[in-house]
């Protein structure tokens, strides 16, 4: 066998054959994006290569030096061939596919199994070595359909509004935020008792300019002072948990859609009202039923509970391994 | 079930103390008294003994979910509490049981603790998961291993009994002590107008001191206050009625089979007395008086006492206050009042040696009893109490008229070294930790210590072991050492069973040290200083 398609250096995943970098966590010179999260996308290299649905959101990251490719588009670079797929995970969100010589690596970057209505579904790419993300790699994590979690997250809404008593949801600022609003507006009107924190209208706005329908949510700072929020639902991003943002809304009930709030301890440490396990992450059925349909020889894991996870594949007679990635060893994925 | 269910996720929903007391009377106002007896029961952590073990629980998770040891020992790291862990585990959840929380108690699970064959204890126990929904799989597993962990204290059950039954708190703190049944009459017992209780041995609530955080000329004219030892035992009511002695420990527990010294001469007691004070190892010896708590605790785990261990560990009570006499609740006495009966009843010659009058400790000004206080360690007591003399004797802890004024911890620096994942609201955070100190050159594991840093602090703790991990043994990690941090604890022995060779008791993190680095945490040999003189060596 020649040399790895694939390999980490000091910046992060680095193909020899094509000369770039995916994901690197600091300036290369080609960088190939998965998504525009911030521990993914980080600003400063000199080109940026993305899916084409994610390039709205990755120059609100890193400027506009981002150049895109379809799903399923080949690019050949230097010595490498590379295309995109969707991965489920948010708004143009990719797995890379890498072919040197023959040899097929994926890298899937973060991804989940279920249905999404702001992004395309995950794609099952075949190769020959998976580099899969492991983020909720324990078999505690196993998520409801979306379907019922946002069911839920209407009725506590409700109830809320019948007790007069403003709901506030705390989720990311990209991704989440949007499933939410979009999922929201499938299932009830929404007019005018949506809002986004001021910090999410950037994002909302990238989201509708590249064709996702989203309901309109206006700053709740901007509809003037008096204005009654006890029927109202809010999203805000995670930081401003209390902070005098929170103030405004008398009597509010503040809830955090995340597959981590799956853990009750987590919940309570971060003192919120309510938990909706709503992840943009595979759990762990997605995670083993995803490795093994890529019918890959081997896998490498990376993020969150990438031991546990390489331990259990390889008991199972499938060679794995664990890969830390980023140079602050084992962080916790935000979500 | 369902709605003791609906109880717990109510409770554990909500972090205010306002809205828990609030879904605890909707519940007994809704729940037959049956069910809101059992409700009761293992709120307060009186549960009855499980039918099965906790590593029963797990082997058979561990087979339902077809996952091998290691896994489940991940996954509870990472959930932080058993039940959870198993209600998250299993293959998916069943509908629900409509039976009610006294038939599943009295039906299955007191029935289940009788049955001897372990595989039909798995098989019934595996059914009961099928047929449960989530949260009831996890409220069950709950009344099978123990540990709500919902914030929930035997005081919020008690005001909130107090207010769906419209009845004095204080009454129902009482109503509540000792050992009851839960049936039928589980209300009716505690809102019956009829005060004379049939229980002989029913204890009365404990009063609580509360710690000194002022300076004590704070409280006033030193002549206003009774000053005594604070003992280092275990605090307990011995009372006779009836002929018939009862000794309850503080975590009310009937404890009369295991201190047959303080239940012989307890015998003596005139009908009607209720004593509150300390249970202490105690040397008869001509220097003799308290002995270290560690003592004390070869006596605690015995149901039944050897000739031998009787020997060596004597106790006595060490009585300080008096509840009854002659048959009648005295506790709105004035503390002098109460003393006074005291002193009548043990005071004198005749007293027996396993029944002692806690003495007065008398000084002609704040000062001289702070001088006098420094001398707790020597006397083996952790500092003093101080009691209004006007003070009634109430019910829990409350502040104002009874104080504990500690002596000061002591304290050691020491470097972390290992940490460990938490559980509950701390699950999956590295909270845990091992502190070394130097012996010559080395590092040696000194106290484990998890309480004292605030949630930002843990936070970094937890950063820095992620991002610094030397090695993993489990659930285990080691760290470079670097991070020192000011230990405090209450007492300090000799152990064989310690690396240092030392134990510490009650050790707590006072505060992270930034200003040191590891080479400037203290030293075997300055902690071995601190131990008393005849255990240096």
């Amino acid at each position: 066998m020649s040399a790895p398609a694939l390999s980490a250096d000091d910046s992060g995943l680095y193909c020899a054959a094509g000369d770039f970098h995916i994901d690197p966590w600091r300036p290369v010179k080609r960088a190939i994006i998965t998504h525009a999260h911030g521990d993914h996308a980080r600003p400063g290299s000199d080109a940026y290569l993305c899916a084409e649905p994610g390039r709205l959101p990755l120059v609100l990251r890193v400027g506009d030096r981002v150049q895109t490719l379809a799903y399923g588009q080949q690019l050949t670079i230097n010595d490498a061939r590379v295309s995109l797929h969707p991965a489920g995970h948010v708004l143009g969100s990719a797995q890379v596919r890498v072919e040197v010589g023959g040899d097929v690596w994926v890298v899937s970057g973060d991804y989940k199994r279920q249905a999404d209505p702001t992004c395309d579904p995950f794609e099952i790419v075949s190769c020959r070595v998976f580099i899969s993300e492991s983020t909720f790699g324990l078999p505690v994590y196993r998520w409801e359909p979306s379907g019922f979690v946002m069911n839920e997250l209407v009725d506590w809404w409700q109830n809320n509004a019948d007790a007069g008593r403003p709901s506030i949801v705390l989720s990311y600022v990209m991704g989440k935020t949007q499933r939410i609003m979009a999922s929201l507006a499938s299932l009830v009107d929404c007019e005018g008792r949506l809002f986004a924190h001021g910090a999410l209208q950037k994002m909302n706005e990238a989201y509708r300019a590249s064709s996702v329908y989203l309901p309109t949510a206006p700053n709740p700072l901007e509809v003037g002072d008096g204005y009654d929020f006890s029927k109202a639902i809010i999203l805000a991003p995670p930081s401003v948990a209390g902070t005098p943002w929170m103030g405004r809304f008398k009597r509010g009930v503040t809830a955090r859609a995340s597959g981590w709030m799956r853990v009750r301890g987590r919940r309570r440490r971060l003192a919120l009202d309510r938990g909706f396990v709503l992840s943009d992450h595979a759990d762990w059925p997605g995670l083993l039923c995803t490795i093994f349909e890529t019918k890959a020889e081997r896998v490498v894991l990376t993020h969150g509970n990438s031991t546990v996870l390489a331990r259990y594949l390889s008991e199972r007679g499938l060679p794995a391994e664990a890969l830390t990635l980023d140079r602050w060893g084992e962080q916790e994925e935000q979500e | 079930m369902k709605r003791f269910t609906r109880l717990f996720i109510r409770l554990d929903e909500t972090n205010k103390t306002t809205d828990k007391l609030a879904a605890l009377i909707d519940y007994f106002s809704a729940a037959p008294p049956r069910d809101a007896a059992w409700a009761v029961t293992y709120l307060t952590g009186k549960r009855p003994r499980s039918p099965v073990n906790a590593a029963q629980v797990r082997a058979w998770v561990q087979s339902a979910a077809n996952i091998p040891e290691w896994l489940f020992t991940e996954s509870y790291d990472a959930v932080g509490d058993l039940a959870e862990t198993v209600s998250l585990l299993l293959p998916e959840p069943g509908m629900g049981s409509s039976l009610s929380l006294s038939d599943w108690i009295e039906t299955r699970l007191l029935a289940l603790a009788g049955e001897a064959d372990e595989s039909v204890k798995r098989q019934t126990l595996l059914a009961w998961w099928a047929e449960l929904d989530r949260p009831g799989r996890f409220v069950l597993t709950k009344l099978i291993t123990g540990a709500w962990r919902v914030g929930v204290s035997q005081r919020l059950v008690t005001r909130a009994l107090a207010e769906t039954l419209a009845v004095d708190k204080d009454v129902i703190a009482h109503r509540l002590m000792g050992s009851w049944q839960p049936d039928d009459s589980f209300y009716a017992m505690l809102s019956s107008a009829d005060t004379t209780d049939t229980d002989i041995s029913k204890p009365y609530p404990f009063y609580l001191a509360y710690s000194l955080d002022q300076e004590p000329r704070a409280l006033g004219d030193h002549r206003q206050w009774l000053v005594e030892w604070k003992w280092d035992g275990i605090r307990g009511q011995v009372i006779k009625r009836q002929g018939k002695v009862s000794i309850w420990s503080r975590g009310e527990e009937l404890v009369t089979e295991r201190f047959p010294e303080i239940r012989r001469a307890a015998g003596r007691l005139p009908d009607g007395t209720v004593l509150d004070g300390e249970i202490l190892a105690w040397s008869h010896d001509k220097d003799g008086g308290v002995m270290p708590f560690g003592h004390l605790q070869r006596r605690i785990g015995r149901k039944t006492v050897g000739k031998k261990l009787l020997e060596e560990v004597p106790v006595t009570f060490m009585a300080y206050d008096m509840l009854e006499s002659q048959g009648e609740d005295i506790r709105r006495l004035p503390l002098d009042r109460r003393r006074d009966l005291l002193e009548q009843l043990l005071g004198g010659e005749s007293a027996d040696q396993a029944l002692r009058l806690s003495p007065v400790v008398t000084a002609n000004c704040w000062q001289t009893l702070d001088s006098k206080r420094q001398e707790s360690r020597d006397l083996h007591v952790e500092g003093f109490v101080l009691k209004h003399r006007n003070s009634p004797y109430g019910v829990g802890r409350r502040r104002g008229d009874w104080w504990k004024w500690k002596v000061e911890p002591y304290s050691v620096d020491g470097v972390l070294l290992y940490a460990q994942r938490g559980s509950g609201r701390r699950a999956s955070l590295y909270t845990d930790y091992t502190f070394g100190i130097w012996q010559g050159d080395k590092l040696v594991p000194f106290a484990k210590a998890y309480s004292g840093l605030n949630d930002e602090e843990i936070r970094e703790v937890d950063r820095f072991v992620r991002r610094n991990t030397v090695e993993k043994f489990g659930p285990v990690r080691s760290v470079p050492p670097e991070l020192v941090m000011e230990l405090h604890f209450e007492g300090i022995r000799r152990s064989t069973r310690h690396k240092s060779g030392l134990a510490v008791r009650f050790p707590r993190i006072a505060r992270w040290r930034r200003d040191k680095s590891a080479d400037q945490a203290d030293s075997l040999s300055t902690i071995i200083a601190l131990l008393p003189a005849s255990e240096r060596d």
